[in-house]
């Protein structure tokens, strides 16, 4: 107690601190309002543009800064420590080639909405515009794929324009806003006031829903017979977790949550459907093919969801809920559109909701699909089937660690094979499909998250993208544990091109790819092969009990597919369920 | 159904703003046919009007995407309502001096005005809504248009709303 006392009011002596009205540089007020933000991890990079920025950071206990190996590594692990926290993500990167080896992973966060404050240093101002050594239009580039950014041109407006950063990041739907801070700026001197408040007129999300809306929603769930909630990223990021739990045990609803989705209700659930599209259940793609409601909760009807469009849920009556009025009817024509925070439209509504009576047959039947048509893979004694990874690696973890995917094969496996319960358990690129973003993502949850089991899963295709982050978590000693199923060749390509190509296998081809034992010894991680059940066990349990970082490569078979597929321009109820059937 | 839609978008004052908006055009696949910036009725504070091409889908889409930039204070879908549209255009014509008494027939027909005059040639100004520009250029072309340049709409909805 007198410790926990003790500890706050230090943190209280440290922001009197921190916001001391004194003349500090540009760089000085830029690490003092992070802190004041309450930012405790900053990834990132130095450069000639940043100089003076990392300068501040010398000697500068307070704050906490992880080099990684590269930029895009430093921001995918902000936005892993994002994801996984819910707080904003922070990365730090010099002009030019710093700023640009930033962009993939700015995208893989605003589709994804996650919020990232992107800092870049810039040429100096009298500089800018001459084509100057490493100098980029990176607010420029950045348009399309930052919710806002700055060039700030004036040391005195530091303060202000990070606190805006922060409160639109983090706000409304969320996105990385850049900030690029030229090197005279993070030079200059002037007198740091921090700012407090936010005057934003062009900003103002929608929080609370407009009550009538959600009358007719309710009423719409009255009168439904084959109601089903489709439940996405929203759900999450918005904290509604526990609303969306009451709102589907009071009405009786079956919901389906997306890849984004997953972990926002538990997947064990007897109304839960797993998640739908592309590699989804049976169950879900079937019951929103038959439904007569569908009612959205933050997700944004991405095509990897909803299939052929025209053909996707054809009898339904559709109600989406969402922060972002622009994503409403952008895809699917919506009949009842409810613009506000999920969590706030799910608190007014689960007041008002009743269970949904009209929908006891159609409660058996998706009890009776799911029944029958589980994911499901033909097992193997003599290979490694990724999916029996994915499922030890469940077990192992008793499902509660924190997992985060490259993109492909693997990724979907872990969707299937690894059942999530709570929120924030799932670290995946979603929207964008970012190859690479699984290993240095991870270590950003891992940040966030000291006390959790963080994991992440591979292929051997994604890992080799950004690999040299392993020394992060060997000098780091952070405690990620890599699993890489490698069937040594680009997987979810292969798939199409077995399946859609005709057999045309086209530069897929991994052999070639390191030996990751050795690369992780390299790095001074420990490193384990496997490739049997027997030795993967062994393995990965010793993997886990192992203090710090460590690399399990699993050998698996190299033609197995995922199942259930929806081929692209099909409507979802269009499964070719390989092995599954 | 394709039809024009005329904008108007009360925007920040702040570098980078117009390439926001007209990025956003592009990305979304919405054409801009003219786009107009200047001062507004507020200092600080900038009113561009964009004539574009497209569905009504597309144009609802486009107004919440609008919305969706920070610096976007408000839309107005102004070619919804009764609206007084203008833009100005400057035609340069080969007038050599016997052509020029017919050439003055069709300005002053158009309530347009002469701000130029060269050896052998005039700029014509027009105000005027599009239509009425197009039909001034066409009169305009057997003289022999030597540059033509046009403003792009600016609008405003009648009345007091």
């Amino acid at each position: 107690m007198s410790a926990q006392s003790a500890t706050l009011k230090s943190k209280e002596e440290l922001i009197e601190k921190w916001s001391k009205p004194e003349v500090i540089t540009g760089s000085e007020m830029l690490l003092r309002s992070l802190l004041l933000e309450g930012v405790d991890c900053v990834f990132g990079y130095p450069g000639g543009a940043v100089l003076f920025i990392y300068d501040a950071m010398y000697g500068f206990s307070d704050f906490n800064h992880l080099l990684t190996r590269h930029e895009q590594g430093a921001i995918h692990a902000a936005d892993g420590y994002a994801r996984s926290t819910g707080k904003v993500g922070v990365c730090i990167a010099t002009s030019g080639p710093g700023a640009t080896n930033l962009v993939t992973g700015i995208a893989t966060a605003y589709m994804d909405s996650v919020p990232l404050v992107v800092i870049t240093g810039n040429v100096a101002t009298s500089l800018i515009g001459t084509d100057a050594f490493q100098e980029a239009d990176i607010v420029g580039i950045t348009m399309p794929i930052t919710k806002h950014s700055y060039l700030v041109r004036d040391v005195n407006d530091l303060p202000r324009v990070i606190h805006e950063a922060f409160h639109i990041a983090n706000t409304g739907r969320k996105g990385p806003v850049l900030i690029d801070i030229p090197k005279d700026v993070s030079a200059a001197k002037a007198l740091f006031q921090p700012a407090k408040e936010v005057h934003l007129r062009g900003y103002n999300p929608t929080v609370q829903p407009n009550r009538n809306q959600v009358d007719k929603m309710i009423r719409a769930i009255e009168e439904a017979e084959r109601p089903i909630l489709l439940v996405g990223g929203g759900a999450i990021y918005s904290g509604a977790h526990e609303e969306l739990y009451e709102f589907v045990t009071k009405t009786q609803i079956p919901i389906t949550t997306t890849l984004l989705g997953l972990g926002a209700f538990p997947t064990g659930h007897e109304l839960h459907m797993g998640f739908p599209g592309m590699h989804g259940t049976w169950t879900a793609n079937t019951a929103i093919q038959n439904a007569d409601l569908l009612i959205n909760i933050g997700a944004r009807f991405d095509d990897r969801v909803t299939g052929k469009l025209s053909g996707f849920a054809p009898m339904a009556k559709i109600v989406h809920i969402d922060i972002d009025p622009a994503e409403i009817g952008k895809n699917v024509p919506t009949e009842i559109p409810i613009v506000g925070d999920v969590k706030a439209v799910l608190q007014v509504a689960v007041a008002l909701a009743k269970r949904a009576d009209k929908a006891d047959v159609w409660r058996a039947q998706i009890q009776a699909w799911k029944a029958s048509k589980p994911f499901k893979y033909a097992d193997s004694e003599t290979e490694l089937k990724p999916q029996w990874v994915v499922s030890m690696i469940h077990e192992t973890t008793k499902g509660e660690a924190i997992v985060t995917t490259d993109v492909g094969q693997h990724q979907m496996w872990a969707a299937q094979y690894y059942p999530f319960n709570q929120p924030r358990s799932l670290v995946t690129s979603g929207g964008l499909g970012t190859m690479g973003f699984g290993f240095p993502s991870a270590i950003g949850a891992q940040m966030g998250n000291p006390d959790r089991t963080v994991v992440s899963i591979n292929g051997d295709g994604g890992m080799q993208m950004c690999a040299q982050e392993l020394a992060v978590c060997a000098i780091n000693n952070i405690p990620v544990k890599v699993a890489i199923l490698n069937n040594q060749v680009l997987g979810m390509v292969r798939q199409w091109q077995e399946l859609i190509y005709d057999n045309r296998y086209s530069h897929i081809d991994l052999a070639g790819s390191p030996d990751f034992v050795k690369l992780a010894e390299a790095y001074g991680v420990k490193g384990f092969r496997a490739t049997n059940k027997e030795e993967a066990r062994r393995a990965w349990e010793e993997a886990l009990k192992h203090p710090g970082p460590a690399v399990v490569e699993f050998v698996v078979r190299k033609e197995e597919n995922v199942f259930p597929m929806v081929p692209q321009g099909s409507t979802i109820d269009q499964m070719l369920m390989g092995d599954s059937e | 159904m394709n039809r024009k839609h005329t904008i108007a978008i009360l925007v920040n004052d702040h570098p980078g703003v117009l390439q926001r908006v007209s990025g956003l055009f592009g990305r979304r696949g919405f054409n801009i046919e003219s786009i107009t910036v200047g001062a507004s009725e507020e200092p600080g504070l900038s009113r561009m009007v964009i004539v574009a091409g497209g569905d009504d889908h597309t144009l609802e889409q486009i107004q919440k995407q609008l919305y969706k930039i920070i610096d976007v204070i408000k839309v107005i879908d102004v070619g919804s309502s009764p609206m007084v549209a203008r833009e100005l255009g400057l035609i340069k014509i080969n007038a050599e001096p016997a052509a020029r008494p017919e050439i003055l027939g069709i300005v002053e027909t158009f309530r347009a005005s002469v701000v130029d005059i060269g050896a052998n040639s005039m700029i014509v100004q027009a105000v005027g809504d599009s239509d009425k520009l197009d039909a001034m250029v066409e009169l305009l072309k057997p003289y022999g248009i030597r540059e033509l340049s046009r403003t792009g709409v600016t609008a405003m909805i009648r009345g007091g709303r």
